[in-house]
């Protein structure tokens, strides 16, 4: 029973050694700004006490994100929240509400500064003063900048959070913003989709209590351990593919043998996730094996990229290699310009990476 | 000095303000001020829907058979039952006839929501307002069995299983990180449990939180993934194969199999867990009868699970439809989405202007100007917001009338209009309910009632899971695989002007969208929502919505404690998201959109 485990032991379990452990803080110190005695305060406070804080938090969402995480089969969402993090504010779930869920922040900001990962589902709406999204009788963008202040790293959950997602599409009444466009002096790590598969929901939290770093990034800030291949790479519909076998039409002789959905306008080829391997729900299915092609929802933007049901004109078959490769190129070219504000996470991925004996390269930008 | 409203609520304002800001364990942000008395009982409520993402005006100009993908985003906690409800009205516009074979799978997809939906909102959104988690952890293991066993055969009721439960979580709460139980209202007298009944909750809560990700693997295996999962306009996206070619990607003997094992898993849980837990607890709050608000005068359904396809007549509908005003339950009205003078929206008190604000307007002719100003006596600035003025504007949320009625819509809602229909189905389980606490028949109109409500329903819905089940394998014997209509598919074989109207039961209430499609594009969308209707703020006439009427004449045991307040209010399973409508900023471009 690992309830009252510290985060020290739980990463020492997971074979973290001392020294890696200890330039972790430091180097996470550093990245916030706390200098050296900030470190050897994290160091102490992760040693003696306590699960990793950490705080969720909503904006314009549906709440699709927190309820992949629920869904997440290993672990369970049970143990992740009872023995590995402590989740003391979530707006889902949390027994209290008003002036006590209020409190928790103010208490987790004093405790915990710069000790506490905000997780952030959902995006702040800029325009009428913020005031399409009210929190606490305030704008949500306040509070969510607020918070950000203090954190160790912060977690953009979901399509939302990451690019801006269905409210953001065009014409984007709100001003819905994703949150590395308002908060730009942190670490931010993007688990895009709509929702993000729950195990690498989950995965992406153990990963920084297992290994005691935050795991590697791409020039977008999303853990290339997930989002590095297209579902159209390891989809076991890619032979049919290759071979020019296509459903034509819903439900017809090719979509019971389970051809290829590329020509009902499948973004497989361009999108950057984890689902044809992964797979949804524990493994159960995933949209192309369930006869729907993929509509991209992990990507930025890919509300505005349909009508869903037409076909990628700029994929062509027996070609795709080449020119999905440069569309996820440019893809990344023109939001890597954007990434000046990741200096800090870089810092902090490339030194931890090399201390705790990575042997992937160095940084991606 | 109290107002007294059409609907037969007396509202007074002079006592002490309570703000409760943000009301969680709810989807998206909602804010709620009440006064109560020196007594501390709630004299005068307000409720506010505090979010507004705009999700019909980004729709407009769009492809209507993308429109289920968006409308779907409106809400992932009922994930997919914007998207059926989308995908009908659509259906409806283009006199799109889907297979039978579709409509069972999508009936299974929505009753599989239904029942998930249910049982999260009962275990993780709505136990901690019934159950103290501290008080469990004085509770003998021994005695908790003892109670366990005596209420259900449900096998995990060892005084081991619940000693071994208890001992996490004394570790859990002794290593002073309370998580999400942080700072919640733990040893109020409103909690009203015996140590061993929290014990056995809090173990509930835990299996529940295992057991509902498998319910959800019938989305993931008609719909790809969960949550949000895949639709398609004139049927299901997942083809049937069940032995040919290629059948092992496709819905085959091997997936049936899968979704039959869940609906067997799920009818055991709501059988030997949910319902008997409602039953124990509900007889430790039985004389805790407040909440009934609106629930005993006017209630509205829509009715849903078709049996046969295409056909959305109420006879042919599984959950009931129809209209109950002023608590006369011998009469009930027929419901008509398309007629111009029953479902109405007003904005009076609602964050949005009309040119005379004393009238409604039909969703496919209504107007979305939005105007957020704070009323004259609010108090704080209008990005700071201290108290709110309830004699002005003071919610995004419209105010939707049924023939001017404000209405209560959801579980309870349904089970009322099925009960005043005389059908079995629905009448016996309540009064079976109502005998085992002996209680009378008014007594449905409560928390307690909406809480009971939702449970017996999601039995309901296992078993008849089963019978679309045992239809969808019935017709695929009988040679039928046929899953889509695409006769249809090409948008040049429609007309140049149509409109349509879907609806649907969500698991918080009834649904509908309009739609309107102009030269193969949306030309506009609306949505009326569940807890459009239950949230919405005062009308015109003065009317209070269901939130409000059933806050009123609440005794709160400690006013600092907003216990009795969130009870209340998770018992609708209020969903913010998806009651907020369209919107635009001022000064923008999109100021001056009219949805009509």
């Amino acid at each position: 029973m690992a309830a009252t485990e510290t985060f020290y032991d739980v990463i020492r379990r997971q074979g973290v050694t001392r020294r890696s452990f200890v330039k972790f803080c430091s180097l996470t110190a550093a990245s916030m700004g706390l200098g050296a005695t900030g470190a050897v305060d994290m160091a102490q406070a992760l040693e003696t006490n306590e699960r990793v804080p950490v705080i969720w938090m909503h904006g314009l969402e549906c709440t699709c994100c927190s309820e992949s995480f629920i869904r997440s089969a290993h672990p369970l969402v049970k143990d992740v929240v009872l023995s590995m993090i402590s989740l003391d504010y979530d707006d889902t779930l949390m027994a209290a509400a008003g002036h006590q869920a209020e409190a928790i922040l103010e208490e987790t900001k004093a405790k915990y500064k710069g000790k506490y990962i905000l997780a952030v589902e959902g995006n702040p709406p800029l325009n009428e003063g913020g005031m399409f999204c009210i929190d606490g009788g305030k704008p949500f963008v306040e509070k969510l900048k607020w918070m950000a202040e203090d954190a160790m790293a912060i977690i953009a959950w979901g399509a939302c959070a990451s690019w801006g997602c269905v409210q953001a599409a065009k014409p984007n009444p709100t001003q819905a913003t994703p949150i590395d466009k308002v908060i730009t002096n942190k670490p931010i790590i993007k688990v895009p989709g709509c929702p993000p598969i729950a195990e690498v929901m989950t995965g992406v939290v153990t990963f920084i209590t297992t290994f005691g770093r935050l795991p590697e990034l791409d020039r977008q800030g999303r853990p290339k351990m997930f989002y590095s291949q297209r579902i159209h790479d390891k989809c076991y519909r890619r032979p049919h593919f290759d071979a020019g076998q296509f459903v034509e039409e819903w439900d017809d002789e090719g979509a019971r043998k389970g051809y290829c959905l590329y020509k009902m306008g499948c973004k497989g080829p361009t999108t950057y996730n984890a689902c044809s391997t992964v797979r949804w729900n524990n493994g159960v299915s995933f949209p192309i094996q369930s006869g729907h092609g993929c509509i991209g929802c992990s990507e930025d933007g890919f509300w505005d990229k349909g009508p869903f049901y037409e076909r990628l004109s700029n994929i062509h078959p027996f070609g795709v290699e080449a020119n999905a490769d440069k569309i996820g190129f440019a893809v990344a070219g023109t939001v890597g310009v954007a990434v000046a504000a990741h200096a800090g996470i870089t810092a902090v991925k490339r030194i931890t990476t090399k201390g705790s004996g990575s042997t992937d390269g160095g940084p991606p930008a | 000095m109290g107002t007294q409203t059409p609907n037969g609520f007396n509202l007074d304002n002079s006592g002490t303000r309570i703000v409760v800001d943000p009301v969680t364990r709810i989807e998206g942000h909602m804010r709620v001020e009440v006064n109560v008395d020196s007594n501390n009982v709630i004299r005068n409520a307000v409720s506010t829907g505090t979010m507004w993402r705009g999700i019909e005006v980004i729709l407009r100009n769009r492809d209507p058979r993308d429109a289920w993908a968006f409308t779907e985003r409106i809400c992932g906690v009922c994930t997919g039952t914007h998207a059926l409800t989308s995908v009908r009205a659509v259906e409806d516009a283009l006199h799109i006839a889907i297979p039978e074979n579709a409509n069972s799978i999508r009936n299974l997809m929505q009753l599989a929501l239904q029942v998930h939906d249910h049982i999260v909102h009962f275990y993780h959104l709505h136990a901690l307002d019934w159950v103290d988690v501290v008080s469990a952890l004085s509770a003998d293991p021994k005695a908790t069995s003892t109670l366990a066993q005596s209420i259900s055969s449900w096998p995990l009721s060892s005084p081991g299983y619940f000693k071994d439960l208890q001992t996490r979580l004394k570790k859990f709460v002794d290593s002073g990180q309370l998580g999400p139980f942080k700072n919640g209202y733990w040893g109020s007298k409103a909690y009203r449990l015996p140590p061993e009944a929290n014990l056995m909750a809090v173990a509930h809560y835990l299996e529940a939180l295992d057991f509902q990700k498998d319910i959800v693997k019938i989305h993931t295996i008609f719909g790809g993934k969960n949550p949000h999962p895949n639709w398609l306009v004139g049927g299901v996206p997942c083809p049937i194969n069940v032995d040919g070619v290629g059948s092992v990607g496709a819905l085959n003997m091997e997936r049936l199999n899968y979704v039959t094992e869940i609906i067997d898993r799920l009818i055991e849980f709501n059988d030997l867990v949910y319902l008997p837990d409602i039953a124990a607890i509900g007889s430790f709050y039985k004389d805790w009868l407040y909440g009934g608000g609106l629930s005993g005068k006017s209630v509205l359904a829509y009715g849903d699970i078709p049996e046969n396809a295409n056909d959305y007549t109420p006879g042919n509908l599984s959950l009931p439809q129809g209209a109950i005003i002023n608590g006369n339950l011998s009469e009930i009205f027929p419901v008509d989405h398309r007629d111009p003078t029953e479902i109405q929206e007003f904005v009076s008190h609602s964050w949005y202007k009309y040119g005379d604000e004393s009238k409604g307007l039909h969703p496919w002719d209504g107007v979305t100007d939005p105007h957020y100003e704070l009323g004259p006596n609010a108090k704080g600035t209008k990005t700071n917001i201290v108290e709110l003025d309830e004699g002005g504007k003071y919610s995004w949320i419209k105010a939707p009338r049924w023939k001017g009625h404000a209405m209560e819509v959801g579980p309870l809602a349904r089970w009322v209009v099925g009960y005043a229909q005389n059908k079995a189905e629905f009448k016996d389980p309540v009064d079976k309910f109502l005998k085992d606490l002996g209680l009378p028949l008014p007594a449905l109109f409560s928390t307690l009632g909406r809480t009971a409500a939702r449970a017996l329903e999601s039995q309901w819905a296992g078993y008849k899971m089963r019978h679309f089940q045992q239809k969808l394998i019935a017709r695929i014997k009988a040679g039928d695989s046929s899953t889509a209509n695409t006769e249809k598919w090409d948008p040049k074989t429609w007309p140049s002007e149509v409109k349509g109207v879907g609806f649907t039961e969500a698991p918080r209430g009834a649904l509908a969208h309009w739609i309107k499609i102009k030269d193969g594009k949306i030309d506009n969308y609306q949505c009326v929502v569940p807890t459009t209707w239950n949230g919405s703020p005062r009308d015109p006439q003065g009317n209070i919505g269901a939130f409000e009427a059933s806050l009123m004449d609440t005794p709160m045991a400690d006013p600092n404690q907003p216990l009795e307040i969130l009870r209340t209010i998770h018992s609708f399973d209020p969903c913010l998201a998806c009651s907020t409508h369209v919107m635009g900023p001022d000064g923008q471009e999109m100021a001056k959109v009219q949805v009509r």
